[in-house]
């Protein structure tokens, strides 16, 4: 009975985790409407980048994939809904999403195959092998993608037949924040569900979970296909609200920089990846209008004091520092 | 027929017979000890058995049916179930989270994404049963890193109980636990169901001969004793394989 009466404690927490986390997203999204009214352009893109570093963070912060070539779902996602759009004229906004996600959860499956072979180094290897190789692919058929100069012609039919993509973007910075929070809250019951605690043991010793029985290779394969559809909404969404999709949007590069967003803001937590992923991009934009030409060592030098600092990442170290507090209160 | 039966194991380590022509079978109710001198090979049998390594040669069988090219994992969900003789737990997890996942694993539930653990009656009710069992209901909610090592290895029996095996092999479970502690681990071993054939790996003589009914020696990769707890100190063989070596064996254990 005791052990019934206990364990009812953290479930009310963690629904109120939930419940606080949507709250604070919708409250940040609102500021940032008002405080930046004509850079909603940039407010969309962070909402894309976010869904993109949430993907990475379900295999590396849950699973402990090591990956460089996330971007390849992602950008998957963003060919997917602009194929359909400038190729089949299937211009219906949550439509377009919707194969975003299929195309991510597809390439997800793809990658994931090929990446889950290897362990550790080699891993790394193959993701960055995985992303290049995407990347070539997505060159060489520039009839259907455009090439080097990226897939134009993408339209969308106004979001539910009522707002349509304005100029200023407003209806796409909305779909986003939208976007977000469906994924924020299905993230957050996946993570606290049988599977997200199977994952977590992935992560921390395979050899255990493969000896209570269960298969550590299944686990990472469908967190993988999770992870793709998840980067693929965030992809389609950058396709819906720039109307463009280039090749930088299945980059190594950008691979590589959602990777330093994650672990800026801490693994292993949903916040984490947000929080990194707005403070990165924040940083970057403010940085670079400021200094133009040394802000990517001003970057740099951010990066190398977080990860020195607070090796747990910010939201990683600032929860950390919190929960000492409170037990130390206690 | 015997439940549980290794028929001629072998394994090489370049070049270096680590497990040699091993064979031993076990029946439900059985307690039996393995022991030897360090390095004798008797953590790699239990590797080899339950598919941790590939043997080089012999067969594996269980209730009936040959299991030497059956998956790890399978084996597991078959009812073979060990123990790590260094802990193998998840640092950031609570025992409750660590007993909870054995319990849905064993029922197939562990892979469901819905539904949170804490929030399933019998889940919470079996955890909360098994963590009192052995005596770690005050410990429940805390990660295991934060918890002692000697309850660390009761928690390693609990997830083996919780998944119910047929057939448990368990490498050195009281290894590492201080001596005022290890009746801790003794207790523990007392309340695992009598029906369960159990193999101990262990150095402690003390609890070998408290715990088991049969005594098998293993010195390098071959068997040298399988007999009565009473007549293994007697035997003559056995001396010789620990002579120099069992003063370590024990302080090494
Ligand atoms: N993966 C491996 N590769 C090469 N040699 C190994 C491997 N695993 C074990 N060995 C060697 O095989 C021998 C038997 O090791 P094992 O761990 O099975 O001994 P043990 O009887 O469990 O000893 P202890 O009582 O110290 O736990 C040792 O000499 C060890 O060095
Ligand atoms: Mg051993």
């Amino acid at each position: 009975m005791t052990v019934l009466m206990n364990s009812t404690l953290p479930t009310r927490r963690r629904s109120l985790g939930t419940l606080i986390g949507i709250a604070v997203i919708i409250a940040a999204s609102v500021i940032g409407y008002f405080l930046f009214p004509n850079n909603l352009a940039l407010l969309t893109r962070i909402v894309a980048t976010m869904l993109l570093v949430l993907s990475i963070d379900l295999v590396t912060g849950y699973c402990g994939v090591a990956t460089l070539g996330h971007a390849a779902l992602f950008g998957a996602g963003a060919y997917g809904a602009g194929i359909v759009s400038a190729h089949f004229g299937i211009t219906e906004p949550l439509t377009m999403t919707l194969i975003g996600a299929v195309a991510g959860a597809l390439a997800g499956l793809v990658s994931g195959l090929v990446i889950l072979r290897a362990h550790g180094l080699p891993q790394l290897v193959l993701s960055i092998a995985v992303v290049h190789l995407f990347h070539e692919v997505a060159n060489k058929a520039s009839s259907w993608t455009g090439g080097s100069d990226g897939l134009s012609g993408i339209t969308t039919d106004a979001l539910l037949g009522l707002f349509e993509f304005d100029l200023w973007g407003r209806t796409a910075y909305v779909y986003g924040i939208v976007l977000l929070l469906i994924v924020f809250v299905l993230l957050r019951i996946l993570v606290q569900s049988p599977f997200g605690m199977l994952a977590r043991g992935v992560r921390e010793d395979p050899v255990r979970v493969a000896a209570m029985g269960a298969s550590v290779h299944s686990v990472m394969l469908r967190m993988y296909v999770i992870s793709g559809a998840v980067a693929g909404i965030g992809g389609a969404l950058n396709a819906i609200s720039t109307q463009v999709v280039g090749l930088d949007s299945l980059s190594f590069t950008l691979s590589a920089e959602a990777l330093v967003m994650l672990v800026l803001g801490g693994t292993g937590s949903l916040y984490g990846a947000m929080v990194g992923t707005v403070s990165f991009m924040w940083f970057e934009d403010v940085v670079s209008a400021a200094n133009p030409f040394h802000w990517l060592t001003i970057v740099g030098a951010l990066l190398i004091v977080v990860v020195l600092f607070a090796p747990k990442g910010l939201y990683g170290s600032a929860a950390a520092f919190l929960s000492r507090r409170r037990g130390g209160g206690k | 027929m015997s439940l549980f039966e290794v028929k001629n194991l072998r394994k090489n380590f370049g070049g270096l017979a680590v497990t040699n022509d091993v064979s031993l079978s076990l029946a439900p109710g059985d307690r039996l000890a393995l022991i030897g001198p360090n390095g004798a090979g008797k953590t790699t049998f239990v590797n080899l058995v339950t598919g941790h390594l590939k043997p080089d040669g012999g067969s594996i069988t269980l209730a009936g049916e040959d299991i030497t090219g059956v998956k790890a994992m399978q084996r597991v969900q078959r009812g073979l179930v060990r123990s790590f003789q260094v802990t193998r737990l998840f640092a950031d997890m609570t025992p409750q989270e660590h007993v909870a996942l054995a319990i849905l694993q064993r029922d197939g539930k562990s892979t469901r994404m819905f539904g949170r653990h804490d929030a399933m009656r019998q889940v919470v009710e079996e955890v909360g049963d098994i963590l009192n069992l052995l005596g770690l209901s005050e410990l429940a909610h805390l990660k295991v890193r934060e918890i002692a090592y000697g309850q660390q290895r009761l928690l390693e029996i609990a997830l083996a109980m919780a998944l119910r095996p047929k057939v448990l092999l368990l490498d050195e479970p009281a290894a590492g636990v201080p001596q005022a502690e290890t009746a801790r681990i003794e207790r523990a071993l007392d309340m695992l169901p009598p029906d369960l054939a159990v193999l101990m790996i262990e150095h402690d003589m003390d609890l070998v001969f408290r715990f088991a009914k049969r005594v098998m020696v293993l010195a390098a990769g071959t068997v040298i004793f399988d007999g009565s707890p009473q007549d293994v100190t007697q035997d003559v063989a056995v001396r010789e394989a620990y002579l120099g070596s069992y003063a370590n064996a024990g302080s090494a254990a």
